[in-house]
């Protein structure tokens, strides 16, 4: 623990040796490419297959009319919604899967996709989500009986009467309408899978990407068990993954077609989807309209906040929640601020774009819900005529208050604000920065210095609130040692880049004594892994991380029973130090672990059972919750409105932590998928329900170019409840990272008269900006 | 259908391809080297990046046809018999990769880089890799990865691998 340790997995990756989906090829196999609508919203009057099928090597083509017979063209959502998985008279999105076709090469399946001639008949889409509420808006969803509008839920929490009173009475209210836009998570290994079904043995295995393969095994059951898949016949591997970020979550409609062509075939099908395909079709994340207000006093306290939200969830709510928090666990956005009052409501709509409303690196919305409340911050502290710093540490809960009951329900479970905000200012220099700034406004030149002080809530979760289509989301952990004292161990979990085969092999070495390289970490097979909800919402650590070190100490009991038997004295008697129990008082009377472990399997005592292998379920009592205080120092040109990142400091507090390196570089990571939406990405439509941007040509992922030199640090508060102090950190960055980056352009142009920018603040977007509030006049006067 | 015969990581191969058969697919589906990858379809992403006659090439855009007599390496053949090449050692010792997608295309271009460049500045480095794109590292780790690969390779002293904190 708290080493930086190198990567075990890292040795096949330098040299070629991982295993892709795209890597697996079966004899017979099959491939198929999907005919995707050109249309937003458009019936479909027919599908003519016959030219495709006259191609040589392509084996079949499949619509939703094929699928529909076996009552397979739609499929649950995980939040019980539905989805076509090929529709068979309307399309609700452009490029939505509307055939399949099946070849004996890519390039065949391709052509055959080419030759594949659907007519249309089109229909005016549906793509602002304002609009969509109007009680004129034609129904979106007239597939289902009764509904008569396109609103799909509403949520509300907190006490709406206080926190209306609080800001009737308030000193000073602060409001703003932002959008969190839709973006992408853009994985460098787009989706896919090889669907094998062994007729003989009426057996499926699925090859896919998958960050959860346990609960994909359980949804497949459920979808298909009516064709005679159960679930002892579905094994579902999810081999070495090229990053997934919480779009490898759901289940998306070629995954279901693949499985049911291969069920009709006989043959392995492979399903890889390009990147237009990914960025257009699967999961989108955010997308949510947000109305933020901050009440407070005149001299800086903040007393309440209201936000709205309006959610985008295309034509289908495709998230990846769990069950009862249909916002995810947006409610968070209080934030890291101590006052006790707050109302958040949400309403969710329907329209004609690609569904989802993935948790984007993200524990379920908390990087909406934190971008709102570190902008309103940003804004109460202006309009209080206060440093946006000094506000911060004046309002932060204070570390002796924890456990802290947030106005919308949540237990904090530990933290030390003010500590990481020090650190931050510290590091950056921030009073100096604010003296340079001033010079520099003095020259005509724009620099800003940005804060974001942000909670995060992670690890999902408690099992009395938490659920996937009722499946309780615990994860789990089994460790087997071997008679030469080496071990396995597997989990529920399953890594896509997370280094879940050092950090697991730490855990179990830091509690067993066993050098974390003889312990060999396994995940993604559900035939040998035991089963657990997966990988994303920064909940592995957390969950299957407890649960390998309660594993271990089950293991770490019976070690002691037998090495009593061993040294011929009584349990009490004994003392351990890593890797061995020794007699108090006498240390050269001792038990290595290995010799401990031999003796499971060769010399264990009466009446115990034999063998050293655990297994542990670990249901977390609460949520952690990490927290960062992130600085941002940016130069913006004051004629081209480029905006350079000068530094950017984060300091996080992740609890204590396991391998140092592997938490930078989960930071690192993070912090550019924090700068993406705050600068760079977005995904666009027209009002025709064209995307704009969907191919990497012009969807901006940063490149190194863009992405600055991140200083990073922190600060250890351990989470009280869990094994080992630890919290989850994979997703801080990209949640704190967006407000503090906006922030500090803001806070550039903030003397301009500029009082809010929307992401991504791209230089055209700041240029207008800057021209409305008559900034070039002033500049050519 | 063409005969296409190339050297591959010293290793002469030859397959008949359709004219339209591109070179990524020649590497990973013909020849089963799949440590290539593919992550996009308009050249922007560079995780298919080979070394064709010592440059790097992003094999997605190029026809098999094309590359018939050339000299290809790919993250297979980084490696020799005495060990890692620097690049790859560079990469695990600096934490330079997280999933492993994109590490193969971005340790070959960073290859051709180092042989341009040996002793590249930070921002030369960064612009000499800005084809290559990495959605999990930010970057940082991979800068440094080079640099370590830098000094290893002109046997200068090699800078610390330990990760350095506020």
């Amino acid at each position: 623990m708290g080493h930086s340790k190198k990567r075990k997995e890292d040795a096949r990756f330098i040299q070629g040796k991982g295993n892709y989906v795209d890597d697996v090829k079966l004899p017979g196999m099959l491939y198929m490419d999907i005919v995707r609508s050109p249309y937003a919203y458009a019936k479909i009057k027919s599908i003519d297959s016959s030219k495709a099928l006259e191609i040589p090597g392509v084996v079949a083509v499949v619509t939703g009319k094929d699928l529909e017979k076996y009552n397979l063209h739609w499929m649950p959502t995980l939040m019980s919604d539905t989805q076509m998985v090929l529709p068979t008279d309307t399309v609700m999105y452009q490029a939505q899967e509307v055939a399949a076709v099946i070849a004996t090469d890519r390039y065949i399946a391709r052509d055959g996709k080419e030759a594949v001639i659907v007519e249309y008949e089109t229909m005016k889409p549906l793509m602002d989500p304002f609009d969509a509420l109007d009680p004129e808006a034609p129904v979106l969803r007239s597939d289902k009986e009764g509904k008569t509008d396109n609103h799909i839920w509403h949520w509300e929490v907190g006490d709406k009467e206080k926190t209306d009173d609080i800001f009737s009475n308030a000193d000073i209210t602060v409001k703003q309408q932002m959008h969190i836009p839709r973006i992408h998570v853009a994985s460098i290994e787009t989706c896919g899978c090889v669907a094998s079904y062994d007729k003989v043995e009426n057996h499926l295995t699925m090859y896919m990407t998958t960050q959860a393969p346990h609960a994909i095994r359980t949804v497949i059951a459920l979808v298909a068990g009516h064709v005679g898949l159960t679930e002892e016949k579905i094994r579902v591997i999810s081999p070495d993954i090229g990053g997934g970020f919480g779009g490898k979550v759901p289940v998306y409609p070629g995954y279901v077609i693949a499985i049911a062509v291969s069920f009709l075939t006989g043959s392995p099908i492979k399903w890889i989807e390009d990147r237009s395909e990914n960025l257009q079709a699967d999961s989108f994340a955010r997308d949510y309209h947000i109305t933020a207000e901050m009440a407070g006093t005149s001299d800086g306290k903040i007393q309440a906040t209201r936000f709205k939200v309006l959610a985008d969830h295309g034509y289908t709510d495709a998230s990846a929640n769990p069950s009862k928090f249909p916002t995810g666990l947006f409610s968070i956005g209080t934030g890291s601020y101590d006052y006790g009052a707050a109302y958040m409501e949400a309403d969710a709509v329907y329209t004609n774009k690609p569904p989802g409303g993935v948790a984007y690196r993200c524990s379920f919305r908390v990087t909406e819900a934190v971008h709102a409340i570190e902008r309103m911050t940003d804004m109460f502290a202006k309009k209080a005529g206060k440093d946006p710093a000094q506000l911060r540490m004046e309002n932060f809960i204070k570390k002796e208050d924890f456990p802290w009951a947030s106005p919308t329900g949540w237990s904090y479970d530990s933290g030390d604000y003010h500590a990481g905000l020090k650190l931050a200012m510290d590091t950056v220099g921030y009073d100096e920065l604010r003296i340079e700034q001033a010079q520099l406004r003095k020259e005509g030149k724009l620099m800003g210095i940005g804060i974001s002080t942000f909670t995060e809530v992670v690890g999902a979760g408690p099992s009395k609130d938490f659920d996937i289509l009722g499946i309780k989301m615990f994860d789990s952990a089994e460790i087997r040692v071997h008679p030469t004292g080496k071990a396995i161990a597997r989990f529920g979990t399953k890594s896509q880049g997370q280094g879940h085969e050092t950090t697991y092999a730490q855990i179990i070495a830091e509690e067993l004594g066993i050098p974390m390289e003889h312990i060999q970490i396994e995940e993604g097979d559900t035939d040998t892994a035991p089963y657990g909800l997966g990988t994303y919402a920064s909940r592995s650590t957390p969950t299957a991380g407890a649960a390998a070190a309660m594993a271990a100490r089950k293991l770490r009991d019976k070690a002691k029973k037998i090495a009593a038997h061993l040294l011929e004295v009584s349990e009490q008697d004994l003392e351990w130090e890593p890797g061995k129990f020794f007699v108090k008082g006498a240390p050269e009377k001792v038990k290595t672990i290995q010799e401990i472990v031999f003796a499971a399997y060769t010399n264990h005592p009466e009446g115990m059972e034999g063998g050293f292998e655990a297994t542990h379920y670990y249901d977390p009592p609460n949520l952690t919750f990490p927290s960062g205080a992130y600085i941002c120092v940016v130069d913006v040109d004051p004629e081209t409105c480029d905006i350079k990142v000068r530094r950017f400091v984060a300091i996080d507090d992740c609890g204590n932590i396991i391998n140092p390196m592997i938490v930078q570089g989960q930071v690192h990571g993070g912090l550019t998928q924090g700068i993406a939406p705050a600068m760079y990405e977005e995904l666009i439509y027209d009002e025709a329900g064209n995307i704009l941007n969907g191919t990497f040509m012009d969807y901006l992922v940063p490149t190194a170019v863009e992405s600055p030199n991140w200083e990073t640090g922190h600060t250890v508060t351990p989470a009280p409840h869990h094994p080992i102090g630890a919290k989850g950190v994979g997703e801080s960055p990209t949640v704190g990272a967006p407000p503090a980056i906006v922030n500090a352009i803001v806070d550039a142009v903030a003397h301009l008269g500029i009082k809010h920018l929307e992401i991504p603040v791209t230089p055209f977007k700041l240029y207008k900006e800057l021209k409305a509030v008559g900034y070039f006049n002033q500049q050519e006067a | 259908m063409k005969t296409v015969t190339l050297k591959i990581n010293g290793t002469e191969h030859t397959a008949e391809v359709s004219p339209r058969t591109l070179l990524v697919h020649l590497i990973r589906e013909n020849f089963s080297m799949t440590g290539t990858h593919i992550g996009c379809d308009t050249s922007s992403c560079g995780a298919c990046t080979i070394l064709i006659d010592g440059k790097s090439a992003k094999s997605c855009t190029i026809l098999a046809v094309q590359a018939d007599g050339t000299e290809i390496i790919t993250v297979e053949g980084l490696a020799t018999a005495e060990g890692l090449h620097p690049i790859q050692e560079g990469f695990h010792l600096n934490h330079a990769l997280h999933c492993g997608f994109c590490t193969a295309g971005v340790m070959l271009r960073a290859v051709e880089l180092l042989e341009k460049n040996p002793n590249p500045t930070e921002e030369e480095i960064r612009w000499g890799i800005s084809g290559n794109l990495c959605r999990c590292t930010g970057y940082n780790n991979i800068v440094k990865a080079i640099q370590w690969a830098s000094a290893k390779m002109q046997g200068k002293e090699l800078p610390s691998t330990e990760p350095v904190f506020v």
